[in-house]
């Protein structure tokens, strides 16, 4: 029986390969729009403009503080009511760039405020423009504290595009529920689903933490 | 468009949602203890001297955190019937939620536990302490300070992943608002609902946050002069 098993998951291979794909693409696609998005968002949020920086600041705890699967909801279902037609793909795309913008740009504001106000000020004396501080001088301090929690949500965000297969995406959850109707074995199938989803997110994993003993190293070496 | 948002069949369902946010706070709530039980064992597993002790809490902890809660829970749902475990979804659930939430604590405990200096251990040793004294009396009244607001935080996350569990139709908050949309294709009431329920749940567990993180500053700083 587990080889007829075999025989019918090697048979479900290509749309194993579509649900990778999707995954992949989702991911790629929302990870480096939502890294832009972000880094602006939070260099505003940090910036000078209280009223951009609480309305950045209360729509990012909107987000936070809702679950992702009610928000892929809320784009897919309402966003057509007010009049913007859009596919599933296009509404997951939106969600998580949305979500990944929000929690990045958390972390950039972090990072921001870590470096010391001597710093901005010794910019300011010297006569950098605006532009010029952020670019030369704040932000390349502040990459070393964003640096490992990004990577670490780069981990969470790609473990979220599972959550749009609720919008009926293939993505490789899908791909994991649609085999397990015609090959009865839970457990062999999402294994298989998660050790594919293991495969990228533990190295990521593993170079966050490489990356906060660094850096974080580094740090303290700075402060002494 | 929005322009005939109902706010009469918000009302008329609100009996369901109130259901719905007191099943998602009581399933978190127990979710929250098993992940808390789960964790210290995992932690105590991985921070053992013997490999046979800390390998299966490494595995289990990487496993957890390298794939998504709604494989997980997937893998539970249609993987336990096959071992003979007939369960219902809302146990299945529960169970998957403290197992994904369990790694994360362990982590989070491992981190405080590390964070205290090793001074403070060989001082304990120097003063002759055993094991279970410098753990109860040295290192973890410090390390708790150190792990409250994480793990109010995973708390938090707890909530929200929750409702991934209206996925295999357990009767929760997010399973509420499904039910009304398609009952009355009303998605848009149903869901801004759901995510105002939600929001309730994040504020109150935020501003918990806040406030332990000011106890525990204020306790920190007064023993420390």
């Amino acid at each position: 029986m587990i080889w007829q098993q075999l025989h019918s998951l090697i048979g479900s291979y290509p749309l194993a390969l579509r649900g990778l794909g999707m995954t992949a693409v989702l991911s790629l696609i929302s990870l480096a729009l939502g890294t832009l998005i972000g880094f602006a968002l939070g260099v505003l949020r940090a910036g000078d403009s209280r009223t951009l920086s609480g309305v950045i600041g209360a729509w990012v705890d909107l987000i936070r503080g809702t679950p992702f699967l009610v928000q892929i909801f809320l784009i897919f279902f309402i966003l057509p009511e007010l009049g913007v037609e859009l596919d599933a793909f296009t509404a997951g795309i939106i969600g998580l760039t949305n979500l990944a913008s929000c929690f990045i740009c958390e972390i950039v504001v972090a990072g921001i405020r870590a470096v010391p106000t001597g710093q901005v000020e010794a910019a300011l004396a010297s006569g950098l423009s605006r532009w010029q501080r952020m670019r030369q001088v704040v932000l390349p301090q502040a990459m070393r504290v964003v640096l490992p929690p990004l990577v670490g949500q780069y981990v969470l965000l790609i473990k979220d595009s599972s959550v749009v297969s609720a919008i009926g995406l293939t993505d490789l959850t899908r791909v994991g529920w649609l085999v397990v109707q015609r090959v009865p074995n839970g457990l062999l199938v999402f294994a298989l689903v998660g050790l594919a989803y293991f495969i990228v997110c533990y190295p990521l994993i593993l170079l966050a933490s490489r990356l906060e003993k660094r850096l974080g190293a580094a740090h303290a070496e700075v402060q002494l | 468009m929005l322009a005939n948002f109902s706010f009469r069949t918000i009302v008329e369902y609100l009996p369901l949602f109130g259901q719905g946010l007191v099943a998602t706070l009581w399933l978190s709530v127990l979710s929250f203890a098993g992940a808390l039980a789960i964790g210290i064992i995992a932690c105590g597993m991985n921070l053992q001297r013997s490999r046979l002790l800390r390998a299966p809490a490494k595995v289990y902890i990487d496993a957890v955190r390298a794939t998504p809660l709604l494989a997980q829970l997937y893998f539970l749902y249609f993987g336990l019937p096959r071992l003979g475990f007939i369960l219902p979804e809302l146990v299945v659930g529960v169970l998957a939620l403290s197992l994904n939430s369990g790694a994360y604590i362990a982590e989070i405990i491992r981190a405080g536990i590390l964070s205290i200096p090793r001074g403070q251990v060989e001082a304990g040793v120097a003063s002759g302490m055993t094991f279970v004294q410098r753990m109860r009396l040295v290192i973890l009244p410090q390390a708790f300070r150190v792990t409250i607001p994480p793990l109010l935080g995973q708390a938090i996350v707890l909530v929200k992943d929750s409702a991934l569990l209206s996925l295999i139709s357990v009767a929760e908050l997010t399973r509420a608002g499904q039910l009304l949309a398609s009952d009355r294709f009303m998605p848009a009431e149903a869901f801004i609902t759901v995510a105002a329920c939600y929001l309730l749940l994040y504020y109150g567990l935020k501003g918990l946050a806040r406030g332990s993180e000011r106890w525990l500053g204020s306790r920190t700083v007064r023993s420390r002069t």
